[in-house]
């Protein structure tokens, strides 16, 4: 292999910001472009970069198809699900203390939960289907007189399998509960419309979607009215629901990134799916795969697939001019393997081999056949080397073996 | 993954040349074999070693040595570390091999030293399995 820059197949980790927000975001910082502060109200620096965050907050808006007032912008998706969840919990704790979550959700709706319930509130974790789904009759089974928040995931970000919010938004509106949705990988992926879709609260990353790292937004709804409690104070910015000078260039780079992807969705997509459905076909081929999560219920541009008798994270050093991720433990700091394969119900052997290839808006078509052509070599000789592989060969059941875990 | 180059080195030229590295097996059922198997696959690591040995008056020498294992990069080259490191020995000059030894060679971080751990057990169960037919 020359030196040439790796493969990219993570795009739901991050994506390289678009050349066209890179160059609009270079307008909003020197002297001799636009670097005010959107709170300046005395003069004209302050009100152009006013006017260029009004600008994005409507771009963010007008891709879900919301009021631009119900947006709110923060560092990113994960204080976004801090703001709603917390704000939420705390602003209607005399109304009841029982919290809906999943077992699937990321970590940045898992922690303040847990996080919550240090503080006496009660937390229900639901746990998905076979096919990585939360259904809505799974909520409607544990949502009690005391719930105040429900808090389910719209794209899974392993999987890339969809939840039913529309019905789930039903339900919770119905009995007068909060819902919230993180849809840190929705965007320019699925269509959403927040003026039909009975979602309350729901959160934004901009570098999932072209965007810049470190801005996000939370959209609260204002009919009828959510409210929330501030997490962060000091000057009342955001009506009061998040203080601090408005990051300018990030905030019209996530706003240009949104407005990209309303325009290009239908394109995007398109040309993944077609990716998507070529490297599913070839990868089948392979003997011992598993897919992960519902093919019939997943977004295209996410693909995760346990080569079974492979360690993830050996693969993945195999596979060393392409970057993807594993759920394997080997992986993380915490030697566990991934939360969401075992939720899934997932034998622990089948998340150590989990891959998850993720396509977006630069893959190429060489990109995917160079991937191809090396992941079945790799995957071959790691299965040359693999004990577990040549047991299955000499038809032994790996679950009838008495094993010396250490 | 912050590993040395020794251990993405090994791990990769054992990958691209199996046979040059003792990737293999022997029969277990032969009497001058020895089989060890540690480690469990829902943890992420099996290893599997097997020793070929031969007598010299009341020495046994290892005279050749196979391995399989799964598990990350860094049990891989672990393994293929060790088998290096046992040929040509006496079962008693093995025993004596210990798992900061691969660690070190392999300079391995700290979350990694469980894979020198695994390696260690394997040649102890490997050896246990020899004596036991002489």
């Amino acid at each position: 292999m020359n030196k040439s820059k790796p493969i990219y197949l993570d795009y739901a980790s991050t994506t390289p910001v678009d050349e066209r927000v890179a160059k609009k975001m270079l307008e909003y910082m020197t002297f001799d472009n636009n670097f005010g502060n959107a709170a300046s109200r005395s003069h004209s620096f302050g009100w152009q970069a006013d006017e260029a965050v009004e600008l994005a907050r409507s771009h963010v808006a007008n891709l879900v198809n919301c009021d631009p007032r119900e947006i709110v912008w923060t560092s990113g998706a994960t204080e976004a699900d801090n703001l709603a969840i917390k704000g939420i919990a705390n602003f209607y704790k005399n109304k009841g203390k029982h919290i809906v979550t999943s077992k699937i959700e990321h970590k940045a709706v898992l922690d303040p939960c847990r996080q919550l319930e240090r503080h006496g509130f009660d937390v229900t974790y639901l746990e998905p289907n076979d096919g990585g789904v939360i259904t809505p009759e799974a909520v409607k089974n544990v949502i009690r007189d005391d719930t105040i928040l429900v808090s389910i995931m719209h794209i899974n970000n392993e999987l890339g399998t969809i939840n039913d919010i529309a019905s789930i938004g039903e339900l919770t509106r119905e009995n007068g509960i909060f819902f919230h949705v993180d849809a840190a990988q929705s965007t320019g992926k699925v269509n959403i419309d927040l003026s039909v879709t009975k979602v309350d609260l729901m959160s934004f990353s901009a570098h999932k979607t072209y965007g810049p790292k470190g801005v996000g937004a939370l959209y609260v709804r204002r009919k009828p009215r959510v409210r929330i409690e501030a997490q962060i104070h000091g000057g009342g910015h955001e009506r009061g629901m998040r203080s601090g000078t408005l990051a300018t260039h990030q905030i019209v780079g996530m706003g240009e990134a949104f407005r990209l992807a309303s325009e290009e969705m239908k394109e995007d997509t398109k040309k993944v799916s077609k990716f998507h459905n070529h490297f599913l076909e070839e990868v089948k081929k392979i003997d011992e795969i598993y897919i992960n999560g519902d093919l019939k219920n997943k977004v295209p541009n996410i693909l995760n697939v346990s080569f079974n008798f492979i360690e993830g994270e050996s693969l993945i050093m195999g596979l060393k001019d392409i970057a993807v991720s594993s759920g394997s433990a080997c992986t993380s700091a915490s030697l566990e393997p991934s939360y969401v394969l075992r939720a899934l119900g997932r034998k622990d052997e089948l998340a150590h081999s989990s891959i998850r290839f993720s396509f977006g808006r630069f893959t190429t078509k060489e990109d995917i056949e160079n991937t191809l052509l090396l992941l079945s070599n790799v995957v071959e000789r790691l299965r040359e080397l693999s004990p577990l592989w040549e047991m299955h060969l000499d038809g032994i059941d790996l679950d009838t073996v008495e094993w010396q875990a250490h | 993954m912050a590993y040395s180059k020794k251990v993405v080195d090994k791990f990769e030229n054992t990958l691209k040349n199996p046979d040059k590295f003792n990737v293999g097996r022997f029969d277990p059922q032969d009497g001058d074999v020895g089989t060890g198997m540690v480690g469990a696959p829902a943890c992420g690591d099996v290893m599997k070693l097997q020793i070929k040995c031969k007598q010299e008056g009341n020495k046994h020498i290892i005279e050749d040595v196979k391995f399989k294992t799964y598990g990350c990069g860094s049990a891989i080259a672990s393994s293929a570390e060790l088998v290096e490191m046992l040929i040509g020995k006496t079962l008693d000059e093995a025993k004596q091999i210990k798992n900061k030894d691969l660690a070190e060679v392999l300079e391995l971080p700290p979350i990694k030293i469980h894979c020198s751990v695994l390696a260690e057990d394997s040649i102890k169960q490997a050896i246990e399995d020899y004596e036991s037919k002489q």
